[in-house]
């Protein structure tokens, strides 16, 4: 039960929301009973599932736009977040759930530059879970952030099957891998809205094939938006910071209305 | 992805549905798997070998059904079997988003005594 944010018991209590309460029969258990079938139907990441729908709905009554961001390690994730702290101090505040199997590095790396960051240590989970984000958000005020960076594991596998309640998710795609990238993980690129290639600096040093990338990325993910960034150079960024501009606009502006609704 | 935890939570599942119905005991569990899901099939049967010993579904029958990968395309109107990761439509070429089925992780159904 989730006394902090005052979740009453019925919504967190995932068995008496299960499809299968409408089969109940109350005899008792036949030895000589034949085998009979029970129809389910049951999600197997329902538990997840539902308390993801919860966070969403936390999220959109805060007014904050939710971003889950995924990739392969060292894609340039943190690196990404400390530019953009920076960057928009003034124009959005911001927090950040960040989650690593171990060490709080992320975290440190990002705290003094405005923002609230809280870490996740997973210790051997190779994921982050709707749960897991639901708690860290404890620690932060949500009413407060127009923009909730979540900085899942550095994983393009575990992650893309895991519903953290986000309103989009962000996969980063680095000069320094493949170009191939979305063809290997397709689950993630798939669950794409917005489809970042990093590193751009060093895409001649890395002999990185852009055009190639770019038409994969559109073939497999073809509801993805694309854009190309350096967080070192500054490349392409003010595109990504209008993406971020406009989207939590529209959060600050449907919670205004809600707001003046009541 | 991770076939044993999801194993668990499926078994979790199972045996309070077994309880939840007055069961003694899990004959068969099934499980619908879609293509896009992430899950490996036969993964998960080797998982179900390891944490079903010890529970009433321990010797159960294990029976994944794949789910293919159905997109619609919005031009066409119609549905279509994607040939590989690239959702092409085969009459017209556009590319697909609409996943219609093939996400599916579920326990479907149990067979119980």
């Amino acid at each position: 039960m989730c006394r902090d944010c005052g979740c009453s018991p019925a919504v967190h209590d995932e068995r008496a929301s299960l499809p299968g309460e409408e089969h109940r029969v109350h005899d008792q258990p036949d030895p000589d009973r034949a085998a009979r079938t029970i129809d389910l139907h049951l999600s197997l990441l329902a538990k997840n599932d539902h308390r993801a729908t919860h966070n969403r709905e936390h999220f959109r009554r805060a007014g904050v736009l939710a971003l889950n961001l995924l990739s392969s390690p060292g894609s340039g994730k943190t690196r990404l977040l400390e530019r953009t702290l920076v960057d928009l101090a003034g124009r959005l505040r911001m927090g950040v759930v960040v989650g690593d199997l171990q060490t709080d590095n992320d975290a440190r790396r990002l705290r003094g530059r405005g923002a609230e960051v809280v870490p996740i240590t997973t210790g051997n989970v190779c994921h982050l879970e709707a749960g897991m984000v639901h708690r860290a958000c404890h620690a932060l005020d949500l009413d407060a952030l127009d923009v909730l960076f979540i900085e899942n594991v550095g994983n393009l596998v575990c992650p893309a099957a895991f519903d953290l309640g986000e309103a989009a998710r962000v996969v980063l795609l680095s000069t320094a891998e493949g170009e191939d990238k979305p063809q290997k993980y397709p689950e993630a690129f798939k669950s794409a809205q917005l489809v970042l290639i990093t590193k751009m600096d060093m895409a001649e040093a890395a002999g990185f094939d852009l055009a190639a990338a770019l038409d994969n990325v559109r073939t497999v993910a073809p509801q993805a938006t694309m854009l190309e960034i350096s967080a070192r150079s500054g490349a392409g960024l003010t595109d990504w910071y209008a993406w971020l501009l406009e989207r939590a606009g529209m959060r600050t502006l449907n919670k205004s209305a809600e707001v003046a609704l009541h | 992805m991770h076939e044993l935890g999801l194993m668990q939570a499926c078994l979790t599942l199972a045996c309070d549905q077994a309880r939840l119905h007055g069961a003694r005991r899990i004959e068969g569990i099934t499980l619908r798997v879609g293509d896009l899901s992430g899950a490996v099939p036969e993964a998960l049967e080797l998982a179900f070998e390891v944490v079903s010993p010890g529970t009433v579904a321990e010797g159960a029958r294990f029976l994944v059904e794949r789910v293919a990968v159905i997109c619609r395309c919005a031009a066409c109107a119609s549905d279509f079997y994607p040939s590989d990761v690239v959702f092409e439509c085969p009459s017209c070429g556009r590319l697909s988003a609409e996943v219609r089925q093939g996400r599916e992780l579920e326990l479907t159904n149990l067979e119980v005594s």
